[in-house]
């Protein structure tokens, strides 16, 4: 599997999830997403990025343009440093949080995404990889 | 500080979303709304988001809340416009956005929220007799 292209960027306050929704789209529509597919590995790059801050206490996106065989996908990691997930089944679960939102973020993002990896270590940070193929 | 601006018209207050919400930006417009419903005396709240690429968790809950607390204020919202793409994505999200209704375009949103105020169907946009 070959990496055509990688970025990084820094995802701190409110407005760096806009900013990483529009990178994000940037990227989907460059390598051919269909509207629909664009629509939803957006929305989880929006849920993430706002897990990382809210969270996270700040982290990094890092994107990565795939190609495997005949198909292409768009691979985002969402990393940050902040005070991790002791129970990640838990967090998985529809309408578990211990924030004040509906608890839809993690297991949302999953449900829009192909491959969905998740490792956190309590004091160290979380790291979530999706990806969404075409 | 960024404000996204509430129209007026009649009884009804009329907000057009045409950016990208940061979430401090759609807080403010929940906040904004639910002062304007009470000062306007409205009776129904019309949220056009036809321009709105994607509708994460947070911005469906400011929806959901706006719907709630209109309704408690005794005025009716209506959500119209929503882009098959995002509606297709909320619904996998699991947002299925209880309590908001919602209505294709404004014109037929308008005819929802007269509805629900008991008044004739004109505001349909029909032919008037």
């Amino acid at each position: 599997m070959a990496v055509l292209r990688r970025d990084s960027r820094p995802v701190r306050g409110d407005q760096d999830i806009v900013a990483v929704r529009q990178l994000v789209r940037e990227w989907a529509v460059s390598m051919g997403f269909s509207l629909v597919d664009q629509t939803k590995i957006v929305t989880a790059a929006s849920e993430l990025a706002r897990n990382v801050i809210v969270y996270g206490g700040g982290g990094t996106l890092a994107l990565e343009a795939l190609n495997d065989g005949n198909r292409r996908g768009l691979r985002l990691a969402f990393e940050d440093r902040g005070p991790g997930i002791p129970d990640v089944d838990a967090a998985l679960r529809d309408g578990f949080t211990t924030g004040n939102g509906l608890g839809l973020g993690l297991g949302g993002a999953k449900r829009l995404c192909n491959e969905f990896d998740i490792t956190s270590r309590p004091g160290e940070g979380t790291r979530v990889v999706i990806t969404r193929w075409r | 500080m960024e404000r996204i601006p509430i129209l007026k018209m009649g009884d009804c207050l009329l907000v057009t979303i045409q950016v990208d919400m940061h979430d401090r930006l759609a807080t403010t417009l929940q906040d904004d709304l639910t002062e304007r419903i009470v000062a306007a005396r409205a009776r129904g709240v019309l949220i056009d988001i036809s321009a709105l690429e994607i509708v994460d968790s947070f911005i469906g809950r400011m929806l959901a809340n706006i719907a709630a607390m209109s309704q408690v204020l005794d005025a009716k919202t209506v959500v119209v416009g929503m882009q098959p793409a995002v509606a297709i994505t909320l619904v996998e999200l699991g947002l299925a956005l209880p309590g908001v209704s919602t209505a294709l375009n404004v014109e037929k949103g308008m005819a929802l929220i007269g509805r629900a105020l008991g008044r004739s169907d004109r505001a349909d946009g029909g032919p008037q007799t």
